[in-house]
């Protein structure tokens, strides 16, 4: 059977900050979703149905916010949806979106997803003790950073790989306007010298914690066509999920991510995803993640993606920057942080990134995951529409 | 669009009010089990894979990563979450398979709320700057709900005890009600509802099977084809909405073409009396049609599975052969707010 191509006209983000303290979380949703329907130039009428995601809700202590925020986001009378994947629901909430214009269930959906970190403390919200569980030793970055280690002694990558992907990137935040670290004296050294947290994490090569909101309007290719600027069009999409130990757990390379841009991959038709994809929002929130994930997403072989970061590829300028928007690493409302990614992707593709813009992007990755490398999304999104 | 659609299988849990003894993931794999045995599918064979929950009746974020061990989750699959009762988990899947990405999937739902206090837990739903400070728990806010009816003369307190003792004795035969039989209806809890109005507390996990097509076929030998399936949400201040009315019922119980038909049989999600009241008016139910003959809320309620489980009473009336046409209601959020209808149908006979 056939599905509707799913278009992209609309994005729009809060300036990502440590507190919004001006705005109740009805009023930073609104201020996302307001953005993304004037860069649509729809209006809330034009709104079939809203989905929305966000994790956990013991950020913000409110149980299903979506309930509350219903009347913020003119879902009154119309289907709202709410999901959780953990770090990846942002992306997973694209997703869903995409499969109810996709499906021909809804012509044009608003998908929003948002996190309000200050109101509460994001490392020990992670952290509640779990009987017979292994702890996250406070916060992710304990959890992760092992993981790491494992990739620098089986890919025998130099040590000094992490702080370039954290100097790219707060480099590449400094043109995005939206990006919650603005670190105009940022240095490799500086980067160098932060202190170390979770050995080997430093400081300066860990996420922040934002309170932010990011908003998108999907719709079919009616709607596609009255769009006053460039769509980006869905070209493959997909979610998987593996548990989070268990023995035979690849912790460096996870298999659901590797099926998970298989799975894109195939959709779109790309055979080499090194050579055919332009340009990759990847969800990096520890600087360590950029060369591993780029061996999990098929753009190196095993134990190679280190090289291509050292070597400049990576960079803005270079042959597939990744994370131009700044990334995760410069901004993270964490139930948001995916969707941003996706949204990036969309607006690189639509010519519309502004000074992170990377010239000629046609096809763009937006990488999501989420747990203890345990959930996984994606989309490709292209400038044209897919011919199949 | 409109692929065919049905649920081939459902399996639940004996709902109790504690299950100390054991864990979300103890609780749900035998649901799981069964659910797959009764069609002979294995979790590889599964193209989508959807649950609901909530991480406060867990009392832990990401509580439903842990869950997900119960499927075994091995090799990766394609799988997703809300945060919401699995009713909608069931609507994703049907989204999902309606857009031709898969042709089989896997829902289940789950809470416990013996752990902590329901009523108290359950207001943390609520505004958090102007009302969730003031606690009002959701028993309160359903008694506001019943007084409202009563003032505007739809119902009285005789008629109310009569709702719940009708679903009590239904439940008499379902072995996995939590109140069955004759219950007293009690003290006052909250004016004007009595502990036989409100739904008990307890634990429990339900599962379906959704498959496509001739795949359905395959699977069952009469499947529940999901005819129409629409949701709608409402405001969520209790001061803007006419609490005596359901208007996103309504409007989801059209769009799901409730009234295009009669229904012979009736799954509502009213975890009160008086919420059963409201809903027979908007879904224009008389006394015709058999409503809840498992018992519905009022005999066994576990937060986050009670709405997939009226899907899944219903359908299996129709596996069984006890219906031909039935329809399937969830809600969330305080009073009403938020509503799901289902049509289901089995093929002529």
């Amino acid at each position: 059977m056939s599905k509707e191509p799913v278009a992209v006209v609309g994005v729009g983000q809060t300036k990502h900050v440590a507190a919004r303290r001006d705005v109740s979380i009805a009023g930073l949703v609104r201020e996302a979703a307001r953005r993304a329907l004037d860069d649509a130039e729809l209006t809330w009428a034009d709104i079939e149905a809203v989905v929305i995601g966000k994790a956990p809700d013991f950020f913000e202590g409110v149980m299903m916010p979506e309930l509350y925020l219903a009347d913020a986001l003119g879902a009154v009378g119309k289907p709202m949806m709410r999901v959780h994947t953990a770090g990846s629901v942002g992306g997973s909430t694209a997703l869903v979106a995409a499969s109810l214009v996709a499906a021909r269930v809804h012509g044009t959906v608003l998908t929003l997803a948002f996190e309000k970190q200050s109101e509460s403390n994001a490392m020990w919200g992670l952290s509640l003790p779990i009987p017979f569980q292994q702890p996250l030793l406070a916060g992710a970055g304990g959890f992760f950073a092992p993981h790491v280690r494992a990739y620098m002694r089986r890919s025998g990558a130099p040590d000094t790989v992490g702080s370039l992907v954290a100097y790219k990137n707060r480099r590449n935040a400094l043109k995005n306007p939206y990006a919650h670290l603005h670190e105009h004296d940022i240095t490799l050294e500086k980067v160098q010298a932060s202190p170390m947290l979770w050995d080997p994490i430093r400081y300066s090569e860990t996420c922040p914690s934002s309170d932010g909101a990011v908003a998108m309007v999907l719709t079919d290719r009616v709607g596609a066509a009255r769009a006053p600027r460039p769509a980006a069009w869905m070209h493959g999409g997909a979610m998987r999920s593996e548990p989070t130990l268990f023995a035979g757990k690849d912790s460096v390379s996870p298999r659901a991510g590797r099926d998970c841009a298989a799975d894109v991959y195939r959709q779109a038709g790309i055979a080499d995803p090194r050579r055919e994809i332009d340009a990759v929002e990847m969800y990096v929130p520890f600087s360590w993640y950029e060369p591993m994930w780029l061996e999990n997403l098929g753009f190196a072989d095993e134990g190679e993606g280190w090289k291509l970061t050292e070597s400049g590829v990576t960079e803005l300028d270079g042959d597939l920057p990744v994370d131009m928007s700044g990334g995760v690493l410069s901004t993270n409302p964490i139930g948001a942080s995916g969707m941003i990614r996706f949204a990036e992707a969309a607006l690189q593709v639509r010519g519309l990134a502004g000074e992170h813009q990377v010239e000629g992007a046609r096809r763009v990755l937006g990488h999501a995951y989420g747990g203890g490398s345990q959930f996984f999304s994606m989309w490709l999104v292209g400038a044209q529409p897919p011919t199949s | 669009m409109n692929r065919e659609i049905a649920v081939v299988a459902f399996a639940q849990t004996d709902h109790r009010r504690t299950t100390d003894e054991f864990s979300e993931v103890e609780m749900l794999m035998p649901v799981l089990h069964q659910v797959l045995e009764r069609t002979g599918l294995k979790t590889s064979d599964i193209g989508f894979t959807c649950s609901g929950s909530s991480d406060y009746l867990a009392g832990r974020a990401f509580s439903f990563t842990l869950a997900l061990d119960g499927v075994g989750a091995w090799p990766p699959i394609s799988e997703s979450h809300v945060e919401m009762d699995g009713a909608w988990a069931l609507y994703e899947a049907w989204v999902k398979l309606q857009t031709g990405d898969a042709d089989t999937a896997l829902v289940y739902a789950y809470g416990k709320s013996s752990p902590g206090s329901v009523r108290d837990v359950l207001t943390r739903q609520l505004d958090p700057y102007y009302v969730a400070p003031l606690w009002p728990d959701s028993v309160a806010l359903a008694a506001l709900q019943a007084q409202a009816l009563i003032d505007a003369g739809a119902t009285d307190e005789p008629a109310l005890a009569a709702i719940g003792a009708r679903s009590r004795t239904e439940a008499a035969t379902n072995s996995h009600a939590q109140l069955r039989g004759s219950v007293p209806q009690g003290e006052y809890l909250v004016r004007p509802l009595r502990t036989g109005d409100c739904p008990p507390i307890g634990d429990g996990a339900a599962a379906v099977v959704l498959a496509a097509g001739e795949r359905a076929r395959d699977l069952c030998e009469r499947p529940a084809w999901i005819r129409g399936i629409d949701h709608r949400i409402e405001a969520h201040g209790i001061g803007v909405r006419d609490l005596t009315d359901s208007p996103s019922t309504r409007l989801a119980a059209e769009r799901a073409g409730a009234f295009e038909r009669p229904v012979d049989t009736v799954e509502l999600h009213a975890p009160f009396s008086s919420q059963e009241v409201i809903l027979r008016e908007v879904l224009e139910l008389d006394d015709s049609v058999r409503v809840n003959p498992s018992g519905g809320a009022p005999a066994a309620h576990p937060v986050m599975a009670a709405g997939l489980i009226r899907i899944g009473e219903a359908a299996a009336r129709i596996h069984r052969g006890e219906s031909d046409r039935a329809l399937a209601h969830a809600t969330s959020g305080p009073c009403l707010q938020q509503n799901l209808v289902a049509v289901l149908e089995g093929d002529p006979r």
